[in-house]
C-alpha cells in the first residue's frame, strides 16, 4: 500500500485483529476460569438515589448508540439507498437520533461516573481495572459526541459512511482501506482507536454482563429445579477456579 | 401425585432465650467473609418490632412474593418477567445497605497505642464499606429485647391491623422472639425473581441454593423474597443465602443453627408433598385459606398409596422411613401445632413454628390470675385479642382461630402433665383435652416431641444417597489426579531421605509402603 507509512499499519490494521484476537480468547479463558467473577457488580446496595437516573439513561443511550453505529458503519450506503433513504434523509435522522442517544449518554455517564468518584460507598468498591475501563469509555464517548453534535448536526457534515465505515468493514472481508481512516478527521481516529482497546478491555473487566442479558427469562418456567451433581475436585494448579474440560460432562 | 421430599424446619418458640448463638454460629460458619459482613443467613428479632432489614414484612413497600392478578392468577407481586427486565438497570424494590444498617467495625488501634495520660481512649466506630469513620445508626438487633421501645417497635407492620388500644396494652407485657432463616419455599418467589436462573429448588431434599458461577448480580432475588432471606455479597457482586447448611444435610447431621439451639427448640425432619398441587394451593383466593392450603399439599407418610407412589418415583426407602418418623411431620400436620410464618406471601414457605404460650400467661399473671389454671388461661386465650390478634397477623393471614386452638393445646398439654408432676392428676377437668380437640393420647405424644425429645428424634435427618456422586467423584479423580504428573503420583521412596528433581531435600517421614 503506497503513502502508508507503517505505524499507520499498526494501528489500523494490528491493532484491530490483535484487539479482536484478546477479545474472543479472552473471553474463553474468563468464561473458562472466572465464572465466578463474571457479574454486573451492582452499587444499588450501596447507593440508591444516583443509580435510579444514571443507570437507565445511561443503558437506554447506550443501546441507542450502538443501534446508530449498526445502522452508519455496519450497513453499507449503497444499501439504504437501495431502499429508497436519499443522503439528506440520512443525514438529518443521523444527526438527530445520534444527537438524542448523545444526550442521554452524556447525563447518564456524568451522574454515573459522579457517582462512582464521589461517592465513598461506591468509590470503595471500585477497582483498577474499573478505572482504565471508566477512562476509556471516557474518551470514547466524548470523541463520539463531538463529531455527532458539532459536525453532524451544528457543523456541514462529515461522510464517515465512505471512509470510516468503509475501512471497518474491510477489516472484516480481509482488505482494510488504511487510507479512508488515516485521512479521516482526527477525532474519528481516536474514536476508533480507544474503541479497539476497549474490545480488547472487555474480557477482563465488568463489561463481561453485558453477554449475560438475561432474556431468556422471558420464556423460562418460574420455578427452577435441578438435581445433585457432584463436584469435581479442583484441577491442580488452578487454586480452585474451575477448568472444564471440553466434553467431560458432569 | 408427584411426590417430592423436602427437608423442613419447625422452632418452637416458646422456648427461645434470644441468646442469638443460632445466629452466631452461623455467622462463624457460613458469613465471617468480607462483603457478608452485614449478612445474616439465622437472625432472632424480637417482636413487636421491625425486623431486620427494616419494616421487612412491609410488602405494600418491598413488593416481595407473589399476588394474584385480576384473573386470579399466581404473579411475581414486583410485576411481569418483560417488567423486571426493563428494569434490571436500576431495581425499585432493593433495600439499601441502611435498611440493613452500614457494617462497622472500631478503632481498636487507637486503645492499643494510646499514650499514658488522664484520658481514656474510645475507639471510633469505622464503616467495613468505606473505612471512614460512621456514626451507627441502625443494625441487625438493633431492637434487641424491645430497646427504643413504643417508638421503635411501632415500626413492626404486624401491628398495622391492631387498634391503638390494643398496641398499648401489649407492649407492656408482651414480648417474644422469633429466629429466622430462609424458609426453603414450596414456591419460592426468590427463584421465579432470578433472571439468570442461578437461582434452583434441589430436587432431592427442597434445599433452595444460589449457583455462584451463574448469578450475575442482577439482585432481582434479593427484593423478590418477602422473607428478605437472599443478601447481595457487595464485594463478590452476587446474591448468597441460606443453604440449610447442605453440606451437614447431606451428611445426615441438622443445621448448624439447630444443633447449636440452646433452648434445644428446632426440629428437623422430612415432609413429603405433592408438587403438583403447589401451585394450585399458592394460588387460593382468601390468604386466610392459605394456612389450610398449604396443610392439604403435604402427603401422610403412612398412607400406602403415597408410599407407593414415592418409591415409584425413585425416593429412597430409608428417606420414606424417616418421613414417617419426622418430628417436623409430627408437629405440622398430625397434631397441626406449628404455623406458617406469612402465609399470604404464598411462597408455601417450609419452616414453621409455634406460637408462644407465654404472652398469653403472662398478660394472665399481669392482671392477677393464675396463670398454670387452665380455666382463666383458656378464658383469656379465648377473649385477649392481643396476643393472639398479634400472633395471627404473623402465620395465620390474620385469622385468629388457628391460633387460638393451638395456644389452648399447649396450655392443655401443659395442665395435664403438671397435674401429672405434682400427683394431683384428678384435678385435670374432664374434657380438658377435648376442648383442645386433641385426645390425651395426643397430648402424651407432644409432651414427649415439646418437652423432653432427645437430640435424634428432633433431627432425622436421612443422609444422602451419594453413591453416584462418589462414582462420579472417582471419575474425576482418574482424569485429574492420577494421571502421570499428577498430584497423587508422587510416592517418596519408605523411610529414607532422599532428593527430588529440584534438588530439594525430603525426610521420609511418612513412608509409603510398596513404592
Ligand atoms: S424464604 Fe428462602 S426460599 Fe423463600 S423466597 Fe425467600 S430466599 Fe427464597
Ligand atoms: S440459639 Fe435457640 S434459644 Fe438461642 S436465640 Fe437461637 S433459636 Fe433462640
Amino acid at each position: 500500500m503506497n503513502g502508508v507509512s507503517a505505524w499507520q499499519i499498526f494501528v489500523w490494521v494490528a491493532l484491530p485483529y490483535l484487539a479482536l484476537g484478546i477479545f474472543v480468547v479472552g473471553h474463553i479463558w474468563r468464561w473458562r476460569y472466572d465464572q465466578f467473577g463474571w457479574t454486573s457488580r451492582s452499587t444499588q446496595l450501596q447507593e440508591r438515589r444516583l443509580l435510579k437516573w444514571g443507570a437507565p439513561i445511561f443503558h437506554y443511550g447506550t443501546f441507542a448508540a450502538i443501534g446508530g453505529h449498526v445502522i452508519g458503519v455496519l450497513i453499507p450506503e449503497t444499501w439504504t439507498r437501495a431502499i429508497g433513504i436519499p443522503e439528506p434523509v440520512y443525514h438529518w435522522f443521523s444527526a438527530a437520533a445520534g444527537t438524542l442517544a448523545a444526550v442521554l449518554i452524556i447525563i447518564g455517564v456524568v451522574i454515573l461516573a459522579g457517582r462512582r468518584l464521589l461517592v465513598p460507598r461506591v468509590r470503595a468498591t471500585t477497582s483498577t481495572v474499573d478505572y482504565v475501563t471508566l477512562i476509556l469509555l471516557l474518551l470514547v464517548i466524548a470523541t463520539g459526541i463531538v463529531p455527532t453534535v458539532f459536525v453532524n448536526l451544528l457543523g456541514h457534515g462529515y461522510d464517515y459512511r465512505t471512509t470510516v465505515a468503509l475501512w471497518f468493514r474491510g477489516l472484516f472481508s480481509g482488505s482494510p482501506d488504511v487510507r479512508a481512516i488515516a485521512t479521516a478527521p482526527i477525532v474519528y481516529q481516536v474514536h476508533a482507536a480507544a474503541a479497539w482497546l476497549i474490545w480488547a478491555l472487555w474480557p477482563f473487566s465488568r463489561l463481561v454482563h453485558a453477554w449475560s442479558a438475561p432474556v431468556w427469562y422471558l420464556w423460562r418456567p418460574y420455578i427452577v429445579y435441578r438435581s445433585r451433581v457432584a463436584t469435581p475436585p479442583a484441577e491442580p494448579g488452578t487454586s480452585g477456579r474451575r477448568w472444564r474440560k471440553i466434553g467431560v460432562p458432569y | 401425585m408427584r411426590v417430592m421430599a423436602q427437608v423442613a424446619m419447625v422452632m418452637n418458640l416458646d422456648k427461645c432465650i434470644g441468646c442469638h448463638t443460632c445466629s452466631v454460629t452461623c455467622k462463624q460458619t457460613w458469613t465471617n467473609r468480607p462483603g457478608t459482613e452485614y449478612v445474616y443467613f439465622n437472625n432472632v428479632e424480637t417482636k413487636p418490632g421491625a425486623g431486620y432489614p427494616r419494616r421487612y414484612e412491609d410488602q405494600e413497600q418491598w413488593n416481595g412474593g407473589w399476588t394474584l392478578d385480576r384473573k386470579g392468577r399466581l404473579q411475581l407481586r414486583a410485576g411481569g418477567r418483560a417488567r423486571r427486565l426493563l428494569s434490571i438497570f436500576y431495581n425499585p424494590n432493593l433495600p439499601t445497605i441502611d435498611d440493613y444498617g452500614d457494617p462497622w467495625t472500631y478503632d481498636y488501634e487507637t486503645l492499643i497505642d494510646a499514650p499514658p495520660g488522664k484520658l481514656t481512649p474510645s475507639a471510633h466506630s469505622i464503616s467495613a464499606l468505606t473505612g471512614r469513620d460512621m456514626r451507627v445508626r441502625w443494625g441487625s438487633n438493633w431492637e434487641d429485647d424491645l430497646a427504643g421501645g413504643p417508638e421503635s417497635a411501632a415500626a413492626d407492620p404486624n401491628l398495622a391491623g391492631l387498634g391503638e388500644q390494643v398496641k398499648l396494652a401489649f407492649e407492656q407485657v408482651f414480648m417474644f422472639y422469633l429466629p429466622r432463616i430462609c424458609e426453603h419455599c414450596l414456591n419460592p418467589s426468590c427463584v421465579a425473581s432470578c433472571p439468570s436462573g442461578a437461582m434452583y429448588k434441589r430436587e432431592e431434599d427442597g434445599i433452595v441454593l444460589v449457583d455462584q458461577d451463574r448469578c450475575r448480580g442482577w439482585r432481582f432475588c434479593v427484593s423478590g423474597c418477602p422473607y428478605k432471606k437472599v443478601y447481595f455479597n457487595h464485594r463478590t457482586g452476587k446474591a448468597e443465602k441460606c443453604t440449610l447448611c447442605f453440606p451437614r444435610i447431606e451428611s445426615g447431621q441438622p443445621t448448624i443453627c439447630s444443633e447449636t439451639c440452646v433452648g434445644r427448640l428446632r426440629y428437623l425432619g422430612l415432609m413429603l408433598y405433592d408438587a403438583d398441587k403447589v401451585t394450585a394451593a399458592a394460588a387460593t383466593t382468601d390468604p386466610r385459606g392459605l394456612y389450610e392450603a398449604q396443610l392439604s399439599v403435604f402427603l401422610d407418610p403412612d398412607d400406602p398409596r403415597v408410599r407407593a407412589a414415592a418409591a415409584a418415583q425413585g425416593i429412597p426407602a430409608d428417606w420414606l422411613e424417616a418421613a414417617r418418623r419426622s418430628p417436623v411431620y409430627a408437629l405440622i400436620a398430625r397434631h397441626k401445632v406449628a404455623l406458617p410464618l406469612h402465609p399470604e406471601y404464598r411462597t408455601l414457605p417450609m419452616v414453621w413454628y409455634i406460637p408462644p404460650l407465654s404472652p398469653v400467661a403472662d398478660t394472665v399473671s399481669a392482671a392477677g390470675y393464675d396463670a398454670d389454671d387452665p380455666d382463666q388461661v383458656f378464658a383469656a386465650i379465648d377473649a385477649l385479642r392481643v396476643p393472639a390478634d398479634y400472633l395471627a397477623s404473623l402465620f395465620t393471614a390474620g385469622d385468629a382461630g388457628p391460633v387460638r386452638r393451638v395456644l389452648r393445646t399447649l396450655m392443655a398439654v401443659r395442665t395435664v402433665m403438671r397435674a401429672r408432676q405434682l400427683g394431683t392428676g384428678d384435678a385435670v377437668p374432664a374434657g380438658l383435652a377435648a376442648a383442645a380437640g386433641a385426645s390425651m393420647a395426643d397430648l402424651d405424644d407432644l409432651y414427649r416431641l415439646l418437652a423432653i425429645a432427645k437430640y435424634d428424634e428432633r433431627f432425622v435427618i436421612p443422609p444422602a444417597h451419594a453413591e453416584d456422586a462418589g462414582r462420579l467423584m472417582a471419575q474425576h479423580e482418574q482424569l485429574f489426579c492420577a494421571q502421570p504428573g499428577g498430584p497423587d503420583d508422587f510416592h517418596p521412596p519408605s523411610g529414607e531421605a532422599f532428593r527430588d528433581d529440584a534438588g530439594r531435600l525430603h525426610l521420609g517421614l511418612s513412608p509409603r509402603s510398596g513404592s
